[in-house]
């Protein structure tokens, strides 16, 4: 007697794979890549644990090109050759780029094709192939941790991208070779990152100050679905001019020259972004400035002072996000929740001065430098069909049973009826008869336990099929229903990987008042289906038996038996040939049993006859030998 | 008839309950398994359906849809152990085969 354990609801009826996928934040200055583990989002670190990696590619005439840190260091040394803030350039035309303000290093090829190209050491590459090798970067990354290939990924884009840069960014991770489940507006991903998609409805702000620009989008959220309602930003104005003001300040105090060499600039710089890092834990630090190792000056820095500093810059941030909520139509009363995203929100006076602005306390405690990757990991997640469906928003449910025929007329349910979509299950399935080398895969839908009472969806074929014994075969059905209701059903045969798949549109056609009584009609005819099934799972054993004494009876009846065992095997066969016509389960089984006894004597005989023949012409010397 | 359960299964099923911090009851049901035959199933229960069949015994609330309920109708859920494993046993009048393991039936 099995021993049976106690399950969550939803989770004992069929098995669920574990499927992997990730979150990209493909962002302007820096990118990330996080997935779901146990439950929680994580973003995945390099190998020397750093989790950013800069947006930075550099190509050279005879090397693989490099991207990250790596390319990064090289930009001041070979400015030509390293592209940064690729994602600028995503999706634009020759004449866009000559009309925005951006000063770029590199040169650019005006060729017939409508995407520009950026003249290289490593040859004429195009924004799409820079991004995909940001993206290569990351998947490796990704699968290098999590062990296996990805199976998904929702790759993040700015909420004013438009169609061209949307496409342009799935070209680059199609060519980075990975699957787009689907593109996620930032702001959205970091709402989803707070799971304010829990919610049944609310209007959000999300405050995204970043390395190099400022955006801030104004989302609705209605019935699960995140609405863009305006969106305002500066593509000029980010947390490295909060740098430069205190950078600027520190030449001043100490008396130095503005026209300092660049490496005595970057030095400063480095204690400016420090001195600006610990002023957000502490109120004053200590600032002391060397040139060649002999110190000039010395002094400090309050918090005080830095907000005099940077409160200039930050109140212009403050100019976008009155206009988004004019162009959203919505007052400051109506915002329910304001996200903040980006390093730069990091320091206390940002959040300060847009709490007051929004007469609210913004929400900080997740990372603000990782949250977009992480709501889009946890946006893939639920894509790929991870998670079961309690744990999600009930986007939509499937109205009826899905399965599949099985021998006999019956059907085997693969997912239940009110299961969320999307959802993804497994089941394996085997083949019924000796040396069959097809299946037919008939897709229903219904509650009953018959095909005759259900409804036919699709049909298709499985070929290429080892011939094999009965039952050997291991075929794996897999039913897949994506977000947006579309089911696909592949059947692949497990050691050849032969595989052959379908997709149809369950819901196509069938009016709530059908749903119904196909429902109804379940229930009303339980007890008949269950005697039906009864009776359908004699016949199918009934007819394997038969199957499998006809081969037998073809090859070795008239050596191996006399004539009056031949006729008992005859008269107990045709008993349960006729049996297996009416429909009485009992009666079958009964025949099935006296035919089973009738021809044990004959089973016996040729089992012996075939180890006798694997025998026969061999020394006994000759099998030890081989073992 | 009704399903009904063993003190021992009461009492883990209170325990179960107690420990999750929610939920109804607990649902036994059957689930088809492989290309015939059919397996058992424990859940707890957050939400019971509408046409749930409801039974109560010591105290705990056992729901079954009403089609499970034609192969379990009689059936005593017990609790037991077999060597290291502890878990549901179903003493069911209506089976009438099992496979080797006991994990699939027929009736």
């Amino acid at each position: 007697m099995a021993l049976i354990q106690i399950s969550e609801p939803g989770q004992s009826s069929a098995e669920q794979k574990h499927h992997l996928a990730a979150g990209i934040d493909l962002g302007t200055t820096n990118s990330l890549v996080a997935t779901v583990r146990d439950g929680q989002p994580e973003t995945l670190a390099d190998a020397d644990g750093h989790h950013l990696l800069p947006s930075a590619v550099q190509y050279s005439p005879d090397a693989s090109p490099l991207t990250g840190r790596a390319a990064k260091d090289k930009s001041s040394v070979d400015p030509q050759n390293t592209i940064l803030s690729v994602k600028r350039l995503m999706g634009r035309g020759m004449a866009d780029i000559e009309k925005s303000n951006d000063r770029l290093s590199y040169q650019f090829i005006n060729e017939d094709s409508t995407v520009p190209r950026i003249k290289t050491a490593g040859g004429n590459v195009s924004p799409i192939e820079v991004s995909a090798e940001i993206l290569t970067a990351l998947k490796k990354r990704a699968e290098k941790e999590l062990g296996d290939e990805l199976e998904g990924v929702v790759v993040t884009v700015p909420a004013y991208f438009d169609d061209a840069q949307r496409q342009a960014t799935k070209d680059a991770a199609k060519l980075a070779g990975l699957n787009i489940l689907r593109l996620l507006n930032e702001p959205t991903a970091a709402a989803i990152a707070y799971g304010l998609e829990s919610q049944s409805e609310g209007v959000y702000a999300i405050y995204d100050f970043g390395g190099g620009t400022f955006d801030i989008s104004i989302l609705r959220l209605n019935r699960g679905v995140f609405e863009v309602l305006a969106t305002a930003g500066d593509s000029a104005l980010g947390g490295d001019d909060l740098d430069h003001v205190i950078t600027d300040w520190l030449i001043e105090s100490s008396g130095l020259n503005k026209e300092i060499g660049q490496n005595q600039y970057r030095e400063l710089w480095h204690q400016a972004c420090q001195a600006k890092e610990r002023l957000s834990q502490q109120d004053v630090v200590e600032l002391s400035v060397k040139i060649e190792a002999a110190p000039v000056w010395q002094g400090t820095l309050s918090r005080t002072q830095l907000n005099e500093l940077i409160d200039p810059l930050i109140r212009k941030t403050l100019a976008p996000c009155r206009r988004a909520l004019r162009d959203a139509g919505v007052t400051v009363e109506d915002i329910d929740e304001i996200v903040m995203v980006g390093g730069s929100t990091r320091a206390p006076r940002v959040r300060e001065l847009v709490g007051e602005f929004y007469g609210k306390n913004p929400l900080v405690s997740i990372d603000p430098d990782r949250i977009v990757a992480l709501g889009a990991a946890i946006q893939a997640d639920i894509l790929i069909g991870n998670k079961s469906h309690e744990d999600i928003l009930l986007l939509d449910v499937i109205p009826l049973s899905l399965g599949i025929e099985t021998m006999g007329g019956l059907v085997e349910k693969v997912i239940r009826r009110n299961t969320t979509i999307p959802i993804t299950r497994a089941q394996e399935f085997t083949t019924f008869k000796d040396g069959q080398t097809a299946m037919s895969v008939h897709v229903l839908q219904g509650e009953r336990e018959l095909v005759v009472d259900c409804r036919s969806l699709a049909k298709f074929e499985l070929h290429d099929i080892p011939p094999m014994v009965a039952g050997a075969a291991r075929i794996r059905v897999t039913f897949q229903v994506d977000a947006d209701g579309l089911l696909s059903v592949t059947a692949q045969e497990t050691t050849t990987h032969a595989e052959s798949h379908v997709e149809v549109k369950p819901s196509y056609g069938l009016e709530d008042a059908e749903i119904e009584r196909m429902l109804k009609d379940s229930i009303s005819h339980a007890s008949e289906d269950v005697e039906a099934r009864n009776v359908r799972e004699q016949q199918v054993e009934a007819d394997r038996v038969l199957f499998a004494l006809d081969a037998a009876l073809q090859s070795d009846g008239n050596t191996l038996l006399t004539k009056e065992e031949l006729s008992k095997i005859a008269d107990a066969s045709s008993v349960l040939r006729q049996a297996r016509n009416e429909s009485n389960a009992a009666t079958i089984k009964k025949a099935i049993k006296d035919l089973d006894k009738e021809t044990m004597e004959f089973a016996a005989r040729r089992m012996d006859k075939s180890i006798h023949k694997a025998l026969t012409g061999h020394s006994v010397t000759e099998f030890n030998e081989e073992n | 008839m009704a399903i009904t359960l063993t003190d021992v299964a009461a009492e883990r099923i209170q325990a179960f309950l107690a420990g999750r911090g929610k939920g109804e009851g607990v649902r036994v049901g059957v689930k088809t398994t492989g290309c015939s035959g059919l397996a058992y199933i424990v859940e707890f229960v957050d939400h019971h359906e509408p046409d749930d069949q409801v039974f109560e015994d010591h105290g705990v609330k056992i729901f079954v849809d009403p089609k499970s309920f034609i192969y379990l109708d009689g059936t005593e859920l017990d609790y037991g152990k077999e060597g290291l494993n502890e878990g549901f046993q179903f003493n069911n009048p209506n089976v009438k085969d099992m496979c080797g393991c006991g994990e699939s039936f027929t009736v």
